[in-house]
């Protein structure tokens, strides 16, 4: 990037050969750490957790070719998963019973194309304004098409949705895929694929005037693009690759119901989006990793995980409106003003006491949980890998205590990191 | 820049995927999934569900345990979503948990019920087995019946037959108006009764027959206009949760003072919310002796000791008992864990519920033989209230397990 | 016949008022501020909550009264001490606040209250019939729901067009900065209004609750339905919502009592049905069935024709 390249303290022109270089290293390195994670991994929890989250992956890198790239806001980016993984479903029905040739592993494409034929025909009217008039018909058209997947039961099954079979299917070069293992493999050079096919739209010339119209349609009209048309295209290229998430959906689960198409879907896909950031190409994918996981793996600890959640979300939009990613891109330059060492002590003290913070919190939070719901007579709830008796106040009271102490040291040690952090910054640009 | 947030971002992945718990390791209880809504708007019934399954537990590990292990029930969240509870199902799979519990939703249940055929069919070292606790749509033990699958709950057909013998029986009713939620459930109800009430009285005219959207009616008072205006003396609906509640509140509104047929208005907030309106109106056909009056003293003692835990909660599905035991005995007779041999100890396996019941494990579509209940909402005689209100259901009728028998169209495929 | 028609339209009337309840605060938030506030339903959640414990130890008609009051100073807190610091982030980390404003409300209401509905009540002053026509009645208490939903509008269209404050209010919804610059502190005028919103959105919850059920699921199944009310209506337009509120409750509950499918509506214009194939279901469609889409038809369809709404002078 060329603000990086000017940013540098010895300023040596950057060989765009170079550049390409370390971007292909970057991939080559993904490949390889994801082809080796279910070696690294082997519970059996592990491999199923990391095909939903390739699926969210490609999933929430589609959407943000709306709302980062084109900045349109979308209520609705599910109906393109939803229903290209419906007709993907149908589709490997026909193949396993031999009335379409169409082995699993191209099922995808299959999801892709379908994803764009809906596209195509709902973005025609819905792409024509941007802004408060786009988030609404998406939302009416998720609303619309969640409703008629209930009443319209052949295609799409009813409440019970659509069931399939991969291991019916027509193999490929005689490659069996039906363990989640195999599986594993299709999503991850499926993800790799799309991620790659999306990061180059972002850099063709249409790719750079959704940019533009993002950021400012009058102007870009002047340039000689039609701005309807700027977003006509990246709607149906995001509505592409959300078809692809579906393709995969479909050959993962092997059942589609109304819920994938519904509004609580495409809202999951906008937070998990906003979470990782929505300003890099690498944000979504951060989100849609931590918020997959969330979501799967806090259920089994705590029956209020969803406020967790809540409070994440708010505690994202409050201290890092930028997100996941975007918070780590701000501190590119301190790094290579190779002045990121000075910023290690505030971080660690900060984090410390914010940690400090979260167990108060957490303990309050948990405790009442156990008092609103446990069986009466039951006084005693394992917590923190501690027995603590709620019948005391004891308990209560060190909890209140940690979030109070937690919190006051954050205000004195909060301000201390960002001030750190400004010089630190200010330092990489030479002032 | 860009390298350096990849190269963090695979770091975190990393991270996090580290993070997925690996207790792999085989513990000394035997471990037991409960995979049901445990959050969102359905969660009231799930956590009273899991609460019953851990009290049924309890008494089982006091007697002595299983094979010398105690019992250990775990809960899973399914977010009533069939997908969410293939992920779920995933877990239960990797944490080498071998029986599972599901009962809230159809839908969800032959989400599972096709999960679990599919995992025990690619994987014989990892089978796992289902046990349907309370979805209760006939399909599930017939057409799309399978090996891996036990109900523990009478299905809709054998409920819908022991109310259409009631309400066949009271000349006073002619018109009878059908509303539903729009899915398998409420689909099979409607089916069964029109063609059930067609066959044992004839002359009996279904004025109405709908289906509303699941969950998403807010006000029921204009389906309510409508039985009003049908003249329907009579209303029969499946409806559960929150769009039982609503009817019933509109019906009340609305000055609609006609006997209701119902399969699940009571508990988890819907019998305090009916209170005095619903009196000698509405009628619940359910598996198991209401309690009232003169209940059998097992089934007494088994819900004082619920009430002394959840004051709040009841006791409103005992076959949650009766399936627990039914899957310790089998272990017991198998003497091991093995799926496959429990399954087989299961077929045909016989017991005697807290109710007194004799029943029955059908071998030829793994659906639990059972008599069928009918009760009435009251406030009299009352000794086991339900919600803590004051009012109850007290027992009208039973139908034997001979009579409630429904034929089945199952072709069971068992494993070779 | 006639019946039917008589008190589908007094059901019509009561949904649609209730719907006004609800939408009048959100027109105004979502017209001047631009937010997309996904917490307003919890808003009416907390409202009927609220009221159902003040209830219980002032009685009905005092907790009316305290449970909005309480439910808007909620409200002006959040605005002042959420909204306000989030706002500068732009409208979507606006939108994504309120997101999670409504998810940890909801868990909080289920810790406090539990899972389980709640048995609040309609007061008994106002359990009685107010009239009984043919084979049904109609209840005092939805009557009073009316009149109180007619007052609100009659309060809100009083202020806005009468008093300084509703002109400064009306001012901030198209130019904030130029009121900024006469000297009117538009930030407190945003609290206000998200507080009197909230407020308002708690008396629907209030009077509600006994109705529709007090349960932790109340605000998710209101869903999106109050925003097709305010976009149809016009952005920022309170007439426009109060007559979007009424057509869509009234379209509402007549497609839910009338019979007939597609089926039919085809036979009639003479296509005959098609027994099989995948389109089998269109024919088998009623009218009842659609009921719940039909707003979304319309907000689509009205964005399409006239993106500015009923009575709405601008798009975004």
């Amino acid at each position: 990037m060329s603000t990086g390249a000017t940013a540098r303290p010895l300023a040596v022109a950057v060989d765009p050969r170079a550049v390409r270089l370390r971007q292909s290293v970057v991939w080559v390195a993904a490949a390889v750490i994801l082809v080796s994670l279910p070696h690294v991994f082997r519970t059996g929890a592990a491999v199923p957790v990391m095909n939903q989250m390739g699926i969210a992956v490609v999933f929430a890198l589609s959407y943000n070719m709306l709302l980062g790239q084109g900045g349109m806001l979308s209520f609705g980016h599910a109906v393109y998963l939803g229903l290209g993984g419906f007709i993907a479903a149908h589709v490997l029905n026909l193949a396993g019973r031999s009335v379409v040739y169409v082995p699993v592993p191209l099922l995808p494409i299959v999801g892709g194309l379908a994803g764009l034929a809906f596209a195509i025909l709902f973005g025609s009217f819905s792409t024509r304004r941007a802004g408060t008039v786009f988030a609404m018909i998406s939302l009416g058209v998720a609303e619309l098409l969640g409703a008629s997947a209930l009443i319209l039961d052949r295609f799409f099954g009813g409440e019970e949705g659509i069931t399939t079979n991969r291991a019916k299917a027509p193999l490929l070069l005689g490659l069996s895929l039906t363990r989640d293992r195999d599986i594993y493999y299709l999503i991850v050079f499926w993800v790799l694929l799309s991620a790659l096919a999306m990061y180059a739209f972002s850099r063709t010339p249409v790719g750079r005037m959704a940019n533009a119209v993002r950021d400012n349609p009058e102007r870009a009209e002047f340039v000689g693009y039609s701005q309807r048309w700027v977003r006509y295209v990246s709607f149906c290229a995001s509505g592409f690759f959300a078809g692809i998430a579906g393709g995969l959906f479909a050959v993962n689960y092997e059942i589609l119901t109304a819920e994938n198409m519904g509004l609580a879907a495409s809202g999951t896909v906008l937070l998990m989006t906003f979470i990782g950031g929505v300003g890099s190409f690498a944000g979504p994918i951060v989100g849609a990793i931590v918020f997959t996981f969330l979501q799967s793996m806090l259920s089994d600890y705590t029956g209020v995980w969803l406020l967790y959640i809540g409070i994440l979300f708010l505690a994202t939009v409050l201290f890092a409106p930028m997100g996941l990613a975007g918070l780590v891109a701000l501190h590119g330059p301190a790094w290579r003003a190779r002045r990121i060492r000075r910023l290690v002590g505030p971080y660690l003290v900060t984090a410390g006491l914010g940690l400090i913070a979260a167990v108060g919190v957490i303990g309050l939070i948990e405790l009442t949980h156990f008092v609103s719901t446990a069986a009466t007579g039951a006084t005693v709830k394992r917590l923190f890998w501690m027995r603590v008796s709620v019948a005391t106040p004891w308990p209560w009271l060190a909890f209140a205590a940690l979030a109070a102490g937690g919190a006051a040291g954050l205000r004195w040690a909060a301000p201390r990191a960002a001030a750190a952090f400004t010089s630190a910054t200010a330092a990489a640009f030479g002032r | 820049m860009r390298t350096w947030t990849r190269l963090l971002l695979l770091v975190i992945v990393l991270a996090v995927v580290a993070g997925v718990p690996s207790h792999a390791t085989p513990a000394d209880p035997i471990r037991i999934a409960f995979v049901d809504p445990l959050s969102g708007p359905f969660a009231a019934t799930g956590e009273n569900g899991l609460n019953q399954f851990k009290y049924a537990a309890d008494g089982i590990n006091k007697a002595g345990g299983v094979l010398g292990r105690q019992l250990e029930i775990v809960g899973f969240d399914n977010k009533v979503s069939p997908q969410e509870s293939l992920i779920q199902l995933k877990k239960v799979i990797g944490e080498n948990i071998q029986f599972v519990f599901q009962g809230n939703s159809s839908g969800v249940a032959h989400a599972i019920s096709d999960a679990v055929q599919k995992n025990n069919e690619r994987d014989a070292a990892n089978r796992i087995l289902y046990l349907n606790y309370s979805a209760v749509d006939p399909a599930l033990t017939n057409e799309k019946c399978q090996y891996w699958h036990f109900r523990f709950d009478a299905h809709s057909d054998m409920k819908m037959a022991a109310l259409t013998d009631v309400i066949a029986a009271n000349k006073s009713i002619k018109k009878v108006y059908i509303i539903g939620q729009d899915y398998s459930f409420g689909k099979a109800v409607a089916e069964a009764a029109v063609t059930m009430l067609g066959k044992k009285r004839p002359d009996i005219q279904i004025v109405g027959n709908e289906l509303h959207p699941i969950g998403k009616v807010k006000d029921f008072s204009p389906y309510v206009q409508k039985i009003v205006a049908a003249g329907a003396d009579t209303v029969i609906t499946g409806n559960w949760g929150a769009d039982m509640v609503g009817l019933a509140k509109a019906a009340n509104d609305g000055g609609l003072k006609v006997p209701f047929y119902t399969y699940y208005a009571a508990s988890d907030g819907i019998t305090a919310a009916i209170g005095a309106a619903g009196i000698d109106r509405i009628r619940l056909v359910h598996e198991t002796h209401p309690g009232n009056p003169n209940a059998p003293k097992a089934l007494g003692d088994y819900i004082t000791g619920y009430r002394k835990l959840h004051p709040q909660n009841d006791v409103n599905q005992p076959r949650i008992n009766t399936g627990l035991n039914m899957l310790a005995q089998a272990i017991k007779r198998a003497g091991t864990t093995d799926v496959d041999k429990v399954a087989a100890a299961l077929e045909g396996a016989e017991f005697t519920t807290l109710g007194g019941d004799h029943v029955v494990m059908r071998k030829e579509d793994h659906q639990l033989q059972m008599p069928v209940y009918i009760s009435v909402h009251t406030n009299k005689n009352i000794k086991y209230d339900l919600d803590a209100s004051g009012y109850g259901l007290s027992l009208e009728h039973k139908v034997e397990r001979e009579k409630a028998m429904q034929p089945t169209t199952c072709k069971m495929q068992r494993p070779a | 016949m006639l019946q039917l028609v008589v008190f589908s339209l007094l059901n019509g009337l009561v949904y649609g008022m209730l719907l006004f309840m609800l939408s009048s605060g959100l027109t105004l938030i979502f017209g001047m501020m631009g937010v997309l506030n996904f917490a307003h339903a919890s808003f009416y959640m907390l409202g009927a909550y609220f009221a159902y414990t003040l209830s219980q130890h002032l009685g009905f008609f005092p907790a009316l009264l305290l449970a909005p009051v309480l439910v808007g100073l909620l409200g002006a807190l959040v605005e002042r001490h959420g909204l306000r610091r989030v706002h500068r982030f732009g409208h979507l980390a606006e939108l994504i606040f309120t997101f999670g404003v409504a998810i940890v409300v909801g868990e909080i209401v289920q810790l406090v209250w539990g899972r389980p509905a709640k048995s609040y009540q309609v007061p008994a002053v106002l359990d009685v019939p107010l009239f009984r026509l043919w084979s049904s009645s109609f209840p005092a208490y939805k009557a009073f729901m009316l009149v109180i939903a007619i007052l609100i509008f009659g309060f809100i269209f009083v202020v806005l067009t009468r008093t300084r404050a509703g002109l400064i209010i009306q001012a901030s919804l198209t130019h904030p900065q130029m009121v900024a610059m006469l000297g009117h502190n538009v930030p407190r005028v945003f609290m206000i209004v998200f507080g009197i919103g909230s407020a308002l959105a708690a008396v629907a919850g209030v009077i509600a609750g006994p109705v529709l059920g007090t349960f932790p699921g109340m605000a998710e199944v209101l869903g999106s339905i109050v925003f097709v009310v305010v976009v149809i209506g016009g952005l920022g337009s309170v007439t426009g919502a109060f007559v979007a509120s009424l057509l869509i409750g009234i379209v509402q509950t007549f497609a839910v009592a009338l019979n007939g499918s597609f089926g039919d509506a085809l036979l009639a214009v003479g296509v005959p049905e098609s027994a099989s194939g995948p389109l089998h279901d269109v024919w088998k469609v009623t009218v009842a069935q659609v009921a719940p889409v039909l707003p979304y038809v319309l907000l689509v369809a009205m964005l399409i024709v006239r993106p500015t709404g009923l009575f709405g002078t601008r798009e975004t």
